[in-house]
């Protein structure tokens, strides 16, 4: 008998310990690895290349003030600025003021957004009808896969902070890299109707020429509006997005007690198991060792064990977390949280490497002690 | 007859390492779920507290929020005659005009800028808001570019003390005070003159919003649909508790995941104290067959190894709250969905929250204990006794 088939034996010989050690260390890697998912998705996916060519210019006072529209003209001139769009947030009601309803809808220039979005993919037939149609919109597919939508489609959004109701038709669906539930339409149906809109734009979309401009890029549109009435602020698109993160909260100390949490009471679960299983075997490790086993053979057996019992665990953990997110993506009160998140391979490997981590220290004292076991008090000993 | 509870009492004693392990892995997960709730109930208690049974607010029809709002301000003349409102001690009717925009401010511990919400009023809106007390400094004066800060937001930002001066919108505002609502919304808002922020937001001719003051809380309810149906106004009227009572959505996000969060923990806790009372039962099996012999039933035994394991529970519970309790009253801050800012509120630990602890942990006991106990009461007696 080899000894990885003796830890494996000895690992569950008390089955239902075993599986239940394993089912509660599952459930703390399922939660270790969705807050990594979670923190990954925050704070380390650079998004794609496109992405990182991006940048957004604002109102320096707040999202919530609007900038001219003759902005367009002046960023255009900027070096290192390829394209350049005017979006605003529309904020408008679809059927009800429900969360699950909620979608976001923004007014742009239909000739230029998907030249800044460069990696929303459209097919060109539906790009060019949206062109065409003023009263048109193209949704991303996670929304149209929400509400069921398809192109001919007519959709109306009641404003809240525009007084105007747009009655829009689907005539595009795109697929961006990261699925959210954005829609887009023509800002000159607003403008028409609403003489406060008109001429304005809440942000502007830049694409850089490569993402090494971008900083360069970002100083030199804020320096042209230093000193204007409207002066802005321009930051790359990932840095724009974690400024809505972080208004959740204090995000990063969330997640991180959390995973402290999980992680010292996986500890402790896995070090309680393995200190009852040994002093079980106490009379057993004196046998091992009188026919010859030495201390390193015990002490290696006993740690084997813990890191297998934990690495099974591991793995169930990541596995399970991998459906949870794909679950949690379809659910309606998330909205679009989890959009855009998935387990990588990396991710697992750190989730399991932790869990191995875990049940080596677990078993460290508990092994400890019975490599140093005295052989005759260890035969006399009597559970 | 059932066992005396002090048997159970002396075995977990008696175990003391196991105890201490099993119980601190409840008492972690119980504090998660602890600083969840509390989160919660603070949020609750911060927007619910904002609103104010006798204020209606005006807002322009089919608009959500303040800030979205806007309307001719023309129309503020005709909304202060309306029956119903309140009157002060000079005989007007205490109604305030109000913009409600957003500033950029640059965090305490330099963790970036976040967004606050700043509110243009007119004198009557501090009347209408009998909550809100000056605790340092002097209300902003009309006419001047003076502004109060609430007591998060004093807490929170630097450079907004008494006699500092602000960078927002188009220059320098002085601090002339602070203020505190009680914890509630209003306590995040940097206040000033109704307008001088129009002018500096670019908003003159107009208001956001206007709030009367009823006389009592029936008339509110009155003078809200005498706003709605009138139709020169074409504006709408909302009570402020209602108003705020859909603000707390904001939590929605925090509210699902802490949902999630606590529900994986504590499975996963009640695997471990499962495991530790199979444990238990399994190290007395000799013990449980004697007291069979001497006795004792079935259920009792069963129900003795359930309180077993609900007393593991209740003490993981006891340490995890304590654990929590040097937490009770810390703040943090909430991006709020409708006024697109930052909502400070405190976490509050109600005695609700305590009571759903002590809950939660007990169903990790039965959880964790029926099994064991179970397999304890069904034990064959003379295969025991052998051992």
């Amino acid at each position: 008998m080899t000894l990885t088939r003796f830890v494996t034996k000895s690992a569950f010989r008390n089955r239902r310990r075993s599986i239940l050690t394993v089912l509660s260390i599952t459930f703390s890697l399922l939660l270790l690895t969705l807050m990594m998912t979670v923190w990954r998705g925050f704070y380390i996916d650079k998004g794609s290349v496109e992405s990182a060519r991006r940048l957004i210019t604002r109102h320096r006072v707040s999202l919530t003030q609007s900038m001219p529209i003759y902005y367009r003209e002046k960023i255009r001139t900027v070096p290192g600025v390829v394209a350049v769009v005017p979006t605003q947030w529309f904020g408008g009601l679809y059927m009800d003021d429900k969360p699950e309803h909620f979608f976001a809808q923004f007014g742009t220039d239909p000739n230029e957004i998907f030249n800044v979005m460069t990696d929303f993919k459209i097919p060109p037939d539906q790009l060019a009808d949206w062109q065409r149609d003023q009263a048109g919109a193209v949704v991303d597919s996670e929304l149209a896969k929400k509400f069921g939508w398809k192109i001919g489609d007519r959709v109306v959004i009641k404003g809240t902070i525009f007084p105007v109701n747009p009655e829009l038709t689907i005539r595009g669906i795109f697929v961006a890299p990261q699925p959210s539930i954005t829609m887009y339409f023509n800002w000159k149906y607003v403008e028409e109707a609403v003489s406060f809109a008109k001429g304005t734009a809440g942000t502007f979309g830049i694409l850089a020429d490569s993402a090494e401009d971008v900083p360069k890029v970002a100083a030199g549109v804020d320096a042209m509006f230093r000193n204007a009435p409207q002066p802005t602020k321009t930051e790359s698109e990932k840095a724009f997005q974690l400024g809505f993160i972080n208004s959740i909260g204090n995000v990063k100390a969330f997640i991180l007690s959390i995973c402290f949490a999980v992680l010292f009471a996986t500890l402790l679960v896995s070090a309680n198991t393995m200190a009852m299983s040994i002093r079980e075997r106490t009379r057993e490790v004196a046998v091992l060792k009188t026919l010859g086993f030495t201390r390193q053979s015990v002490l290696r057996l006993y740690v084997g064990e813990a890191v297998m019992v934990a690495l099974i665990g591991g793995v169930a953990g990541c596995l399970l977390a991998t459906l949870l997110v794909e679950v949690l993506k379809q659910a309606p009160r998330m909205g679009f949280f989890f959009l855009g998140m998935k387990v990588t391979s990396l991710t697992s490997l750190l989730a399991i490497s932790v869990a191995a981590i875990v049940g080596l220290l677990s078993a460290v004292v508990p092994a400890y002690h019975a490599a140093k076991l005295d052989i005759v008090e260890g035969l006399r000993y009597i559970g | 007859m059932a066992i005396p509870i002090s048997y159970n009492i002396r075995n977990l004693k008696l175990r003391k390492g196991l105890t201490i392990m099993t119980a601190l892995g409840i008492a972690l997960t119980v504090t998660t779920a602890v600083f969840l709730m509390a989160l919660l109930a603070g949020l609750q208690r911060a927007f619910v507290a904002s609103g104010d049974p006798l204020n209606v607010l005006v807002m322009r029809k089919g608009s959500t929020a303040e800030l979205s709002g806007g309307f001719d301000a023309s129309l503020f003349p005709t909304l202060k005659t309306l029956p119903g409102i309140a009157k002060d001690n000079n005989g007007d009717p205490i109604a305030s005009g109000e913009w409600v925009v957003v500033a950029v401010l640059p965090r305490r511990d330099g963790t970036g800028d976040v967004n606050v919400t700043v509110r243009g009023l007119m004198p009557e809106g501090l009347t209408l808001r009998p909550k809100a007390k000056l605790v340092q400094g002097r209300w902003f004066t009309t006419g001047q570019r003076e502004v109060v800060v609430g007591k998060s937001i004093h807490d929170r930002f630097s450079g907004v003390n008494v006699g500092d001066s602000m960078d927002f919108a188009k220059g320098r505002w002085n601090v002339v005070g602070v203020f505190d609502s009680g914890g509630t919304a209003y306590d995040s808002e940097i206040w000033g003159d109704f307008n001088q922020i129009a002018a500096d937001f670019d908003r003159t001719g107009g208001m956001g919003s206007a709030y009367l003051r009823a006389t009592d809380p029936a008339t509110a309810e009155a003078l809200k649909n005498r706003v709605s149906d009138d139709q020169r106004l074409k504006l709408e009227g909302t009570l402020e508790t209602d108003y705020y009572q859909k603000q707390t959505s904001s939590g929605g996000p925090i509210k699902y995941i802490g949902f999630l969060v606590a529900i994986i923990m504590a499975v996963g806790s009640s695997f471990a104290a499962m495991n530790t009372m199979y444990a238990a039962v399994a190290y007395r099996a000799r013990e449980i067959a004697t007291l069979r012999v001497i006795g004792f039933s079935r259920p009792s035994i069963l129900t003795s190894f359930v309180l077993e394991a609900l007393l593991l529970s209740l003490l993981g519970a006891a340490v995890g709250i304590v654990l929590m309790l040097p937490f009770n009253g810390m703040s943090t801050g909430v991006g709020n969905n409708v006024t697109f800012s930052e909502t400070v509120f405190s976490l509050h630990m109600t005695i609700g929250v305590v009571v759903m602890a002590v809950i939660f942990a007990i169903g990790m006991g039965l959880l964790g204990g029926f099994a064991p106990a179970y397999h304890a009461a069904r034990q064959e007696i003379l295969a025991a006794l052998r051992g």
